[in-house]
C-alpha cells in the first residue's frame, strides 16, 4: 500500500538522521548558524509534508467519521530521502513516531478489511406516553403506547465511486423493519444536476423530508398524519432529479422532479404497473441579512388512491420558514418559525373530497442546550372534509449534547367529534457512531 | 412507526406517456439553464476565512475568492445554507480544512453543489490539513465520552506561521495544476509571500520572546498550534471536554489549577460566552482576553499577518497587565 510506502520512507528517513547524529561524519564548521537553521527548517517541513501524506494515505483508507474521508491521496514522490545532515527537532520525531501507532477509533480502526466500510450510525428514539387518547386507534393518528422504543434507526452511509454516494437508512420499529431510505446520489452529472435513485422521502414540503430524530417534535403534525401519509409521510421507490435555477442576484431558487411507483402509506396507492406518482417542488430561498433567511416552497404530488386506478389524489403544497441565527452567538441563540398550508384533492365515490390542513410553530433557542418550542394543528380528514381535528403543543427539549436530546412535549387536541385528548411524551434521542449531516 | 411493505407484482398496464413528456419537457428545461461559461478567473471557495486569506496571498488578481464560514464564527457549526450552494456551484476549487472541523455542515453542501469538479477527491477539493503540521493526534482509544473529540488530530492549525507557509505552498501548487498558463505567477506569488511572513515571523517571534513560556487558560482547544510555535503553555480549557459546556465542578478544579499554576490569562474565542470566562478571571486574579482564531474575527483583520499582529499585540499588551 502507498501509506506503507510512505511510512517506510519516513522510518528509513527518521533511522538515517538519527544515524547521522553518530559522530561518524563530523559537520563542517563553515557551516554558518542561520544555514543550519534553514536546513532544518526545510528538513521539518519535508517530514510534516510527508505526515500529511500518510494521513492523507489513511483517511482515505479508513474514513472515520461522518464524512467520508478526504481521498486527496498525494502519491509519494521519489528520492524523498533526505541526505543526512542533521537531526530534526526531537518533537517532530516524536510526532512521526505518534503518527506511526495506529489510533484506535473506538476499535473499528486497523484492519485493512475494514477500510472502505460506509459510517455507520444507529439513532436510538425512545418515547413514553402519558394521558388519554380515545380517538387515537380510531382516526389515522399513530397510536403512541405508555414506553415504546419507537424506532432504531441505522444509517450506512459513503461515496460510492467518482460520481455517486449512497444512503441508506433502515429503521427497526418494535413491528419489524423498513427500509426508511436508500439511494443512490449521483453528484457528478453535466450542467449542475443532482439525480437520485432508490427509495427515498419526497421532496414534498418540509416535514415530509425529515427524519424522526430531526423533528423538532416527538411525533408529527396533524395535517401530516390527515392529508400527507402520517410519519412515513410520502416515501417511495423511483428517482429524483434537482437542480439550481437561475434567479436574481442573492435568491437560490431549486426545482425538483420526482417519480415514483406510487405506494405511500393511505395517500397513494398503485394498483396497475402504470399507476406512478410525481412529486414537483420549487424552493426559495434568501438571506436577509446574515442572521435571518426566509425559505419558502411550493410542493405538488400527484398519485392514484386506494379506491382504484381510475382515481386520483392531488396534494398542494406551501411551506415558508423563518429562521434566526446570530452568527457571534450560533451555539447560544437562534429561532425557526415556520408553517405549512397543505391541500388534499381526493377522487372518491361518491363525492371527492377536497381537505385542508396547516401547522405553525416556532421554536426558540433558549441557550446552549435549551429549545423551547409550540405548534398549532389544524386539519380536516382527507377522506371527509367534514372532519375537521384542531390541536396544539408546547415542547422543551435539552440537548446533553450534540449526540443526545431529551423532550417533553404536552399535546392538546380536540377531535372532530368533539372528544378532547390531553397527552405528555418523553422523548429520548441517542445517537451512536458517524450520522451524516443532514441538509438544511 | 414502521410499516412492513410486501413487493406486490403487477400486470403490465399501459405507460402514461403524456406524464412521461411531461417530465422530460421539465428536465429539458433545467438543462437549457447550464451555468455560465468558465469565468477567467479561478473560483476558489474555502471553508474558513483563513484559508481565504492564505489564498488570496499567492492567487493574486487571478483568482476570485470566498469563505463560507466568517471569521466570528464558530467553523464547528455553520448552518448549511442554500445561499452557499449558489457559490460552490460555480466554484473550480474548493478549500478545506479538514480534520472534520466541517464535518456537521460541509458534506451536504458539496452533494447538493451539483458541481463535480469540488467532490470529495475531485481535483478540485483541496484539504489543506495535509500541508500542516497537525497536534493532538489521539493515539489512545477514541470515543465520544472524551466529548466531540476530533480523531485525526486538532482542526485548528493554521495559526502557526509556519504552518500558514506550508499551506500557502500547498494551494499554489493547486492553483498552478488547475490554471497551468500562470503556475508561474502563482509559484512567484508564493515566494514573495514567503520572504513577507519570514519578516514578519521574525517581529512577531521577538515580540513574543519575553513572553516565552507564560501560562494561558483556553476556552475552546484551539490555540496548540500558536501556543508551540510561540512557546506558550496551555494549562487547561473553559470547557471541560471539547464541545461541552463549562460546568461548575470543572470550572472550580480549572481555578484551582490556574492558581495553583499563576496562571492569569484566559483566551476566548468570539464566538463563546464570556460569563464562566469573567467569574474564573475574578477568582483568580486573572484577565479575559477576545483573542482572534481566525481572519475576519474583527473587522480590520482582513489578511493573515494581520490576524498575527492582532492577537500579539493583544496577548502582549495582556501578558504586561498580569505580569
Amino acid at each position: 500500500m502507498n501509506a506503507k510506502l510512505v511510512s517506510a520512507v519516513v522510518v528509513c528517513f527518521m533511522a538515517a538522521q538519527t544515524f547521522a547524529q553518530q559522530p561518524a561524519t563530523p559537520a563542517p564548521a563553515a557551516n554558518s548558524d542561520s544555514a543550519m537553521e534553514q536546513r532544518m527548517r526545510e528538513l521539518e517541513d519535508r517530514v510534516i509534508s510527508l505526515e500529511g501524506q500518510i494521513r492523507m494515505l489513511k483517511a482515505a483508507q479508513a474514513p472515520p467519521a461522518a464524512q467520508p474521508a478526504p481521498t486527496q491521496a498525494a502519491a509519494p514522490s521519489g528520492g524523498e530521502v533526505a541526505p543526512p545532515t542533521q537531526a530534526p527537532a526531537p518533537e517532530t520525531q516524536a510526532q512521526a513516531a505518534a503518527l506511526t501507532q495506529e489510533p484506535n477509533l473506538g476499535g473499528a480502526g486497523g484492519s485493512a478489511a475494514k477500510a472502505l466500510n460506509p459510517d455507520i450510525s444507529v439513532i436510538g428514539d425512545f418515547i413514553g406516553a402519558l394521558g388519554g387518547n380515545s380517538q387515537q386507534n380510531t382516526v389515522s393518528l399513530q397510536p403512541i403506547p405508555a414506553f415504546q422504543m419507537h424506532e432504531s434507526e441505522l444509517g450506512l452511509q459513503s461515496i460510492i465511486d467518482p460520481y455517486a454516494r449512497g444512503d441508506f437508512f433502515i429503521s427497526f420499529g418494535e413491528e419489524g423493519v423498513n427500509l426508511e431510505e436508500g439511494y443512490i446520489t449521483f453528484t457528478a452529472l453535466p450542467a449542475g444536476f443532482v439525480a437520485k435513485v432508490g427509495k427515498m422521502r419526497s421532496v414534498f414540503g418540509k416535514v415530509n423530508m425529515m427524519h424522526n430524530h430531526v423533528l423538532p417534535w416527538v411525533e408529527r403534525p396533524l395535517v401530516t398524519n390527515n392529508l400527507v401519509a402520517g410519519e412515513d409521510g410520502i416515501n417511495d421507490a423511483g428517482f429524483s432529479v434537482e437542480r439550481i435555477l437561475p434567479a436574481p442576484k442573492g435568491i437560490f431558487l431549486e426545482g425538483t422532479a420526482q417519480l415514483f411507483r406510487g405506494d405511500s402509506g393511505d395517500v397513494f396507492h398503485s394498483s396497475e404497473r402504470s399507476d406512478v406518482s410525481t412529486v414537483e417542488h420549487l424552493r426559495g430561498y434568501k438571506d436577509i441579512t446574515e442572521s435571518t433567511n426566509l425559505d419558502l416552497g411550493i410542493s405538488y404530488a400527484r398519485g392514484h388512491n386506494d379506491q382504484g386506478s381510475a382515481f386520483l389524489t392531488h396534494l398542494y403544497g406551501v411551506d415558508a420558514t423563518l429562521r434566526w441565527k446570530p452568527l457571534r452567538r450560533s451555539i447560544y441563540h437562534s429561532f425557526v418559525g415556520r408553517s405549512e398550508f397543505i391541500w388534499s384533492d381526493r377522487q372518491q365515490l361518491p363525492f371527492n373530497q377536497k381537505s385542508f390542513g396547516y401547522y405553525a410553530s416556532a421554536d426558540y433557542q433558549l441557550a446552549r442546550r435549551w429549545f423551547l418550542g409550540g405548534r398549532f394543528d389544524h386539519s380536516d380528514r382527507s377522506r371527509n372534509d367534514a372532519l375537521t381535528d384542531k390541536g396544539g403543543s408546547v415542547v422543551l427539549t435539552y440537548w446533553p449534547s450534540e449526540f443526545s436530546q431529551l423532550r417533553g412535549q404536552y399535546r392538546f387536541t380536540r377531535y372532530a367529534n368533539n372528544i378532547d385528548a390531553n397527552e405528555l411524551f418523553v422523548q429520548l434521542i441517542f445517537s451512536l457512531g458517524a450520522h451524516g449531516a443532514h441538509p438544511f | 412507526m414502521v410499516r412492513i411493505r410486501s413487493n406486490r407484482r403487477k400486470g403490465i398496464g399501459m405507460l402514461n406517456w403524456t406524464r412521461w413528456a411531461a417530465v422530460s419537457a421539465l428536465l429539458s428545461l433545467f438543462a437549457l439553464v447550464t451555468p455560465n461559461a468558465q469565468a477567467k478567473k479561478l473560483n476558489v471557495v474555502t471553508a474558513t476565512t483563513d484559508m481565504a486569506a492564505l489564498a488570496a496571498e499567492v492567487g493574486g488578481d487571478k483568482i476570485d475568492v470566498e469563505s463560507i464560514a466568517k471569521g466570528y464564527q464558530d467553523p464547528h457549526f455553520v448552518e448549511a445554507k442554500p445561499s452557499f450552494l449558489l457559490k460552490l456551484r460555480q466554484a473550480d476549487l474548493l478549500i478545506v480544512v479538514g480534520l472534520q472541523l466541517e464535518i456537521g455542515w460541509l458534506p451536504p453542501l458539496i452533494t447538493q453543489s451539483g458541481n463535480a469538479r469540488i467532490q470529495v477527491g475531485a481535483n478540485g477539493y483541496l484539504d489543506a490539513s495535509q500541508f500542516a503540521e497537525i497536534l493532538d493526534i489521539p493515539t489512545g482509544t477514541v470515543t465520544r465520552a472524551m466529548g466531540d473529540v476530533h480523531p485525526l488530530g486538532n482542526p485548528h492549525y493554521w495559526l502557526d506561521p509556519d504552518n500558514g507557509r506550508r499551506i500557502a505552498r500547498g494551494i499554489a501548487g493547486k492553483l498552478g495544476e488547475l490554471d497551468p498558463p500562470n503556475s508561474a505567477y502563482y509559484q512567484d506569488r508564493f515566494k514573495d509571500f514567503d520572504q513577507r511572513l519570514s519578516a514578519a515571523e521574525q517581529k512577531w517571534d521577538a515580540e513574543m520572546k519575553p513572553y516565552h513560556g507564560r501560562k494561558v487558560v483556553t476556552y475552546h482547544n484551539s490555540f496548540p498550534n500558536f501556543a508551540k510555535h510561540f512557546g506558550l503553555q496551555v494549562i487547561g480549557y473553559v470547557e471541560p471536554r471539547p464541545g461541552i459546556p463549562p460546568t461548575p465542578s470543572h470550572t472550580i478544579e480549572l481555578i484551582g489549577l490556574m492558581k495553583r499554576e499563576t496562571c492569569k490569562l484566559i483566551l476566548v474565542e468570539p464566538y463563546f460566552d464570556l460569563k464562566t470566562p469573567q467569574s474564573i478571571a475574578r477568582e483568580t486574579g486573572g484577565k479575559v482576553v477576545q483573542y482572534l482564531p481566525s481572519v475576519g474575527g474583527e473587522k480590520q483583520v482582513t489578511t493573515y499577518f494581520q490576524l498575527f499582529d492582532y492577537d500579539i499585540a493583544l496577548l502582549t499588551k495582556a501578558f504586561q497587565e498580569t505580569q
